[in-house]
């Protein structure tokens, strides 16, 4: 079987973003990037299933700019084997990566791509869910725990109540969460040899994909602003606080 | 504008998540619900009694028990041939159907959306809710997801809404339910707790957890939460986290408990009313949002607070 990773590159996870003055955006001058940490739980998973013997080749993808390459040179170096950017300088919606993604599937037939479940950028949580409704496949989303089986994959899900599992048919869709496993950190010879292995050019036209946006941002503001408070002297301080407020 | 909003439910009961997505979809213009499940009548009649939902589509069928998204969003696909907008709760349900329907219907989803500022016009949080974006869409049909902090909850009595029975294609033969291990607990829920205490990596077991977060949290009839470095230390169990990539909470206190304040953390309490920290680092950047502070080692502060409530 194959596996296909789809990694986004987005701001390093210990960055505070902060809004430009001109209210356009989040500022990413001079700022940190790297992989979406739910996409690094996504390779290697998909590592470790090679290791078990479930896989045999890992491919991952990128969708956004031609610095994307590096962060598909981190995945290379954990343990991809090949790498495939659709380069693009232009802000791609979910609905368009799912879209690019389905093209990728049906010219690499793999048998399971796991995605995270969201970028840490624009919160979206759409890309997995959008890609199986286009393939017409399973979807086993904010996933702690899989397992592949014969023709099938149990997937345990991260649920508000607790924890579900559910059986897809493969191929499938998986989509990550944070107690999947614990990413490994590529070694330095490997990141030394990742640079030798593939990695292809396309661009969305490539696969036919219209990437205009379905929707426009007009302004990006800063959240209401919480200002520090008091520090109490003592316990006895914070009880007569809740006895004010009426919760003790 | 006619909305179609998607009932939470176990199949006996509504859940609460659902009635800030009415309250949104109200907003949009007319309401109506699908409640799809199995055995799931008295689901439909409590949906019809909430105040401004005009009609109930009932889609009754074993292969909707689960809410498997592979069942469902077809459904709600075709519902949307004489819908305009798509409106579900941003929970882990709401979040693995929608985007399914929002492809399926060729449509941009608008998740975990926090004001209706216009009929295709809506603010959201990104950046972990560092930055509020205000997005217009240029599709015609809506596919929305809805915070529920950031909504009002629908009054659950008041409405007279119809139920109609629908039927759907059923089992779409792509997955099955297998197993589920839900808590049960007498612990208010976290997303509608009034008082929710949380602990974090500081804590160290989960017998400490036990032992110091639970007493303090029976005492004020509050909910548990904890950071992600507490669940990931296996703590408590997953749904306990709070934050950017777990629960969205907004109560009236929220205690945090040897909690740093990671961005992560904070995206999911910073609209908490009242906010206090206890943590023996008087430089941790909770400190920086927290209306209350102790600096003191918690396992002597949080025992000795619960001692005197
Ligand atoms: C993709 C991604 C998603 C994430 N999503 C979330 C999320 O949804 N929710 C979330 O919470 N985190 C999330 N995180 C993790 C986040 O970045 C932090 O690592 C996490 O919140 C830290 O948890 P903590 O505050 O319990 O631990 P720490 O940061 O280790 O803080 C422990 C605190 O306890 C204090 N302390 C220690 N001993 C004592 C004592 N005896 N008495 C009093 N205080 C003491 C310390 O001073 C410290 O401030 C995410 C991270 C990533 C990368």
């Amino acid at each position: 079987m194959k596996i296909l990773v789809p990694v986004k590159r987005v701001i390093d996870y210990n960055v505070k973003p902060r809004v430009k003055a001109d209210g356009s955006g989040v500022d990413l001058a001079n700022v940190k990037m790297s992989m979406n940490p739910f996409d690094e739980i996504s390779v290697e998973e998909a590592i470790r299933l090679k290791e078990a013997g479930k896989a045999e080749e890992i491919v991952a993808v990128s969708v956004g700019p031609a610095k994307a390459q590096e962060t598909l040179r981190t995945a290379l170096a954990m343990g991809a084997d090949r790498a495939i950017l659709v380069q693009t300088d232009d802000e791609v919606e979910p609905l368009a990566v799912a879209k690019i993604l389905k093209a990728i599937v049906e010219a690499e037939d793999p048998g399971l791509v796991i995605l995270g479940k969201q970028a840490i950028d624009d919160d979206s949580n759409q890309t997995g869910q959008m890609l199986a409704a286009l393939l017409g496949w399973g979807q086993g989303t904010f996933a702690n725990t899989v397992e592949v089986g014969d023709g099938t994959i149990d997937v345990k899900r991260e649920i508000d109540g607790g924890l579900q599992t559910v059986q897809l048919k493969l191929p499938a869709i998986v989509t990550t969460d944070l107690r999947l496993n614990e990413p490994r950190y590529a070694s330095l010879p490997n990141i030394m040899k990742a640079k030798s292995k593939p990695l292809d050019q396309k661009t969305p036209a490539d696969y036919g994909v219209d990437t205009a946006p379905r929707l426009t941002t007009s302004k990006v503001t800063e959240p209401p602003k919480r200002e520090a408070g008091e520090i109490l002297e003592d316990v006895d301080t914070l009880v007569a606080k809740l006895k004010e407020m009426g919760v003790a | 504008m006619k909305t179609l909003v998607w009932v939470e439910h176990d199949n006996a009961q509504m859940k609460d998540a659902t009635l800030a997505a009415v309250t949104a979809a109200s907003k949009l213009g007319e309401v109506h619900a699908i409640v799809a499940g199995s055995g799931c009548q008295a689901v439909a009649d409590q949906a019809a009694k909430v105040a401004g939902i005009g009609k109930v589509h009932l889609a009754d069928d074993a292969a909707y028990a689960n809410a498997l998204p592979e069942n469902v969003a077809p459904l709600i696909a075709d519902l949307m041939g004489h819908h305009d907008a798509f409106v579900a709760p941003a929970t882990t349900t709401g979040k693995n159907i929608a985007p399914r329907v929002a492809a399926l219907l060729d449509v941009m989803q608008i998740s975990d959306i926090l004001s209706v500022e216009g009929d295709k016009t809506f603010t959201r949080p990104i950046y972990a809710g560092n930055a509020i974006a205000t997005v217009t869409t240029s599709d015609e049909k809506l596919v929305i997801t809805v915070r529920g902090t950031a909504f009002d909850k629908a009054a659950t009595e008041g409405g007279s809404g119809e139920v109609e029975a629908v039927s759907g294609s059923g089992d779409a033969g792509l997955s099955a339910f297998v197993s589920e291990e839900i808590a049960k607990s007498d612990r208010p829920e976290l997303t509608s707790a009034k008082i929710i205490v949380s602990g974090g990596r500081a804590l160290g077991s989960s017998e400490k957890f036990e032992e110091v977060i639970t007493p303090l949290a029976d005492k004020l009839g509050a909910g548990i939460g904890a950071s992600r470095a507490a669940v990931d230390a296996g703590y408590v169990p997953n749904d306990y986290q709070v934050g950017q990539t777990g629960k969205i909470v907004a109560p009236e206190v929220y205690i945090a408990i040897g909690i740093s304040g990671a961005i992560q953390h904070l995206a999911g309490m910073k609209d908490s009313k009242t906010i206090i920290a206890i943590n023996k680092d008087e430089d941790a950047p909770i400190f920086q949002i927290a209306d209350y502070g102790i600096v003191a080692d918690l396992f002597n502060a949080v025992p000795e607070l619960t001692g005197k409530l």
